[in-house]
């Protein structure tokens, strides 16, 4: 089985992630994108995984969920917080970090 | 038992005294810290005994012995050890130390206690001769410059005593910081030998060192004159001296003790033990002689004209000690070391004597002040007229014969050693008529108004003050204070100088010549690879010798009776008309002055230079330097932390692209 139209549908959805983690200033969406990103490369992990008859991509793939979902806690806990304490959600504006 | 455990036993006495009077002193009652102090040397001084009895059942040429506890590092070629040497030389000088150091704490006893140190003082009494102890026992250098700071250490304590007494921690400081100085000198002695030898265990050095040098290499004459350095700092040869007058600051047993009997014979052991060195840097032997010949000359002139009772003895004392170290240097060691022995007996008995006097005095040490205490204080001035006849070398008594020793086989040299020999019987009529300056202006003459009080049986007491300044002493921190303790009223001050009295004359007899040779044959298992130790000078010669020392001792004495008690006015004639030389003695050959202007002033100028001019342009200038560098580059860094985290996801996304390209380039290649 041909594993390229995997990877090319991999590599569009990697590029979508991307250009909103760039172009995007809500933190919502930036996340929304930074799953997109982690799903894209799970994608390629399994296409991989079944092509080459190997597992442990696969194991992979369910690793990589298990962080996403916890970067999604965390993620969602500051955008929640940073909303109730009437912080602007605009990434560019929560720059506070700047040396 | 073996003599070497003897030898533990005798280091372990001392410290144990010291370990428990230190840490115990809340619960221990009464004085009885001071006889738990004395027990203890005592007890040292009875394995001291064992161990000679041991060592006299062995044939002569095996009586070296050494032993062991761990070994302390091993690295390098490095063996250092725990070890002691047992030998002839050890056990003499363990002998002197803790035979004396018994009396001396005895003394005590009954001499400071009224003092609020008590304890204190007895721990550090105790602390000393362990020290002591550990120097003379060392088996190798390591050990031996351990006891040796050690000393310096104690004596430090021992000096400031009396803390709050701003003279007395001066002299503390200043004893301290000569003595460095010649811990310095011994601890590159030690490096040298290091490096010639391979070994720093002292017999292996001995053997090494006739082996490895030519006579008078340059190295194996530096190794000597380094050693020296460190024997004039403890025994206070010129010009390592100027501690020694000042440490008479310190309680009068430690006077006795340290500054006269034991410490200060160090540098005459250390001589005496690295005869091996000294004979193959013959050099290095003379200049140690030349220093000895200077310092007994110099100390016995200024004893002349110093008018404090303690400090006289004192100079006295580096008087003697300069014989001796003029005497180890010659090659008479038996002679030098019998010096040591009887000079001990005798200097600390007039310690003893003159601490009952001040006592008598209400701690005044003038001797202008005193006189005429020969029926108020008539043991005490027995026993210090005891001790300024051995130490004139009165005909018969202990010092006649050992002096005499050492300028007889000076004279029998021969070459240019005479002059040592000239020298010598110049200071000893010198010491003959200071001696009695001390006996005749104390004991006889019109008694002063103290005297008389004593002869009705009250003892003066009077506000302790320093005669030094004029301040008021502060007895909350242990001054005697009010209470004096003199010989005639407290039994243990007695017994002790009764002992060192009889001492003092009689000691001379273990080594008359031509009829017993004592020391001479025991000290020989220590000697016997020496070229100089069976060298001696004929029975007849010594006698001659001992007859001029006779004539010269009794006129010194004779010269004292008249200038002091025949015609009382003669001295003050003379500090008419001789002003400058009587400043220039009184002010102790400006040695004080010239080592302030050799060293103390340019050490201080460097030390304002450093820090007026080097510490604000140069090590101020380095500081900023490197501040405004590192400011100026976090600013160049700051820059790249915009805070956009979109411009941080950028960097990122950019920097993998190009990572990823780059694998394509090298991997495609």
């Amino acid at each position: 089985m041909d594993i390229t139209w995997y990877l090319v549908l991999s590599a569009l959805i990697f590029a979508v992630g991307v250009a909103g983690v760039l172009l995007r200033r809500s933190p919502l969406v930036i996340l929304l994108c930074l799953e997109l990103m982690l799903n894209a490369g799970n994608l390629a992990l399994l296409a991989f995984s079944r092509s080459l008859g190997n597992e442990e991509g696969q194991v992979f793939a369910l690793i990589v969920m298990v962080v996403a979902a916890c970067e999604v806690v965390v993620g969602l806990g500051l955008i929640v917080a940073a909303y109730r304490r009437r912080i602007p959600l605009n990434v560019d504006e929560l720059r506070s970090l700047r040396g | 038992m073996e003599p070497t455990t003897y030898g533990w036993l005798v280091l372990a006495f001392p410290l144990a005294g010291s370990v428990l009077i230190g840490l115990g002193y809340r619960l221990l009652p009464g004085r009885s810290a001071g006889w738990i102090g004395t027990a203890a040397i005592a007890l040292s001084f009875a394995a001291t005994m064992g161990a000679l009895t041991q060592l006299l059942d062995l044939p002569t040429e095996e009586r070296q012995l050494t032993s062991s506890l761990y070994d302390y590092a091993s690295a390098g070629g490095l063996d250092i050890q725990l070890s002691i040497l047992v030998d002839p030389l050890a056990v003499y000088m363990c002998l002197v130390v803790t035979g004396i150091s018994t009396f001396i704490h005895l003394y005590s006893v009954s001499y400071l206690s009224s003092d609020r140190g008590y304890a204190r003082f007895f721990s550090y009494l105790n602390f000393f001769v362990f020290s002591m102890l550990l120097l003379v026992l060392a088996g190798n250098l390591i050990l031996l410059i351990v006891g040796w700071a050690f000393v310096g250490f104690a004596s430090y304590a021992l000096i400031s005593f009396w803390y709050r007494r701003t003279t007395a921690t001066e002299a503390g400081m200043k004893a301290f910081v000569i003595n460095v100085v010649g811990d310095v000198g011994l601890v590159l002695a030690a490096l040298f030998i290091f490096r010639e030898l391979g070994t720093l265990d002292l017999l292996a050095i001995f053997e090494a060192a006739p082996e490895e040098f030519s006579t008078n290499e340059s190295v194996a004459v530096a190794i000597g004159l380094l050693l020296l350095v460190g024997a004039a700092a403890k025994s206070a040869q010129v010009p390592l001296h100027t501690w020694l007058p000042d440490a008479m600051e310190g309680p009068t047993p430690v006077s006795a003790l340290i500054h006269a009997a034991t410490m200060v014979t160090a540098g005459v052991y250390l001589i005496a033990r690295f005869h091996p060195v000294y004979e193959i840097a013959l050099t290095a032997a003379d200049v140690a002689a030349i220093v000895g010949l200077a310092t007994l000359l110099i100390a016995a002139t200024i004893a002349l004209v110093v008018t404090d009772l303690k400090r006289i003895i004192a100079y006295s004392t580096m008087s003697q000690i300069g014989y001796m170290v003029m005497g180890v240097s010659i090659g008479a060691y038996s002679a030098g070391l019998f010096h040591l022995m009887t000079h001990a007996f005798f200097k600390a008995l007039l310690f003893m004597a003159a601490g009952s006097v001040i006592a008598a005095m209400a701690n005044r040490q003038n001797i202008d002040l005193m006189g005429g205490f020969r029926r108020a204080l008539p043991f005490t001035s027995a026993t210090l007229l005891i001790g300024c006849l051995a130490l004139a070398a009165f005909p018969g008594t202990s010092g006649f014969f050992s002096k005499d020793e050492i300028l007889a086989f000076a004279e029998h040299r021969g070459g240019f050693y005479w002059v040592f020999a000239i020298g010598g019987y110049v200071g000893a009529l010198l010491t003959a008529f200071y001696a009695f300056r001390i006996g005749f202006r104390v004991v006889f003459r019109e008694p002063v108004p103290e005297a008389r009080e004593l002869e009705q049986g009250h003892l003066v007491h009077a506000e302790p003050e320093n005669p030094a300044t004029g301040e008021k002493e502060d007895t909350d921190v242990g001054f005697p204070g009010p209470e004096h303790h003199i010989a005639e009223r407290a039994w243990p001050m007695r017994i002790a100088m009764s002992v060192l009295a009889v001492g003092a004359l009689f000691a001379g007899f273990v080594q008359v010549p031509g009829v017993t040779d004592t020391i001479h044959e025991f000290l020989h298992g220590s000697f016997e690879h020496s070229g100089f130790y069976e060298d001696i000078p004929s029975d007849a010669a010594e006698w001659r010798g001992l007859a001029v020392g006779a004539v010269i001792s009794l006129a010194g004495i004779l010269l004292a009776a008249i200038v002091y008690l025949r015609r009382p006015g003669t001295t003050a004639g003379l500090v008419e008309r001789f002003p400058a030389l009587h400043t220039f003695l009184e002010r102790k050959w400006y040695f004080d002055e010239l080592i302030d202007a050799v060293i103390v002033r340019p050490a201080l100028g460097f030390g304002r230079w450093a820090d007026r001019t080097f510490e604000r342009y140069v090590v101020q200038g380095l500081v900023l330097g490197a501040i405004e560098t590192a400011r100026g580059a976090n600013a160049a860094v700051r820059v790249a932390q915009s805070g956009y985290l979109r411009s941080y996801a950028l960097l990122l996304v950019v920097g993998f692209c190009g990572l990823g390209v780059y694998f394509l380039i090298a991997g495609g290649s």
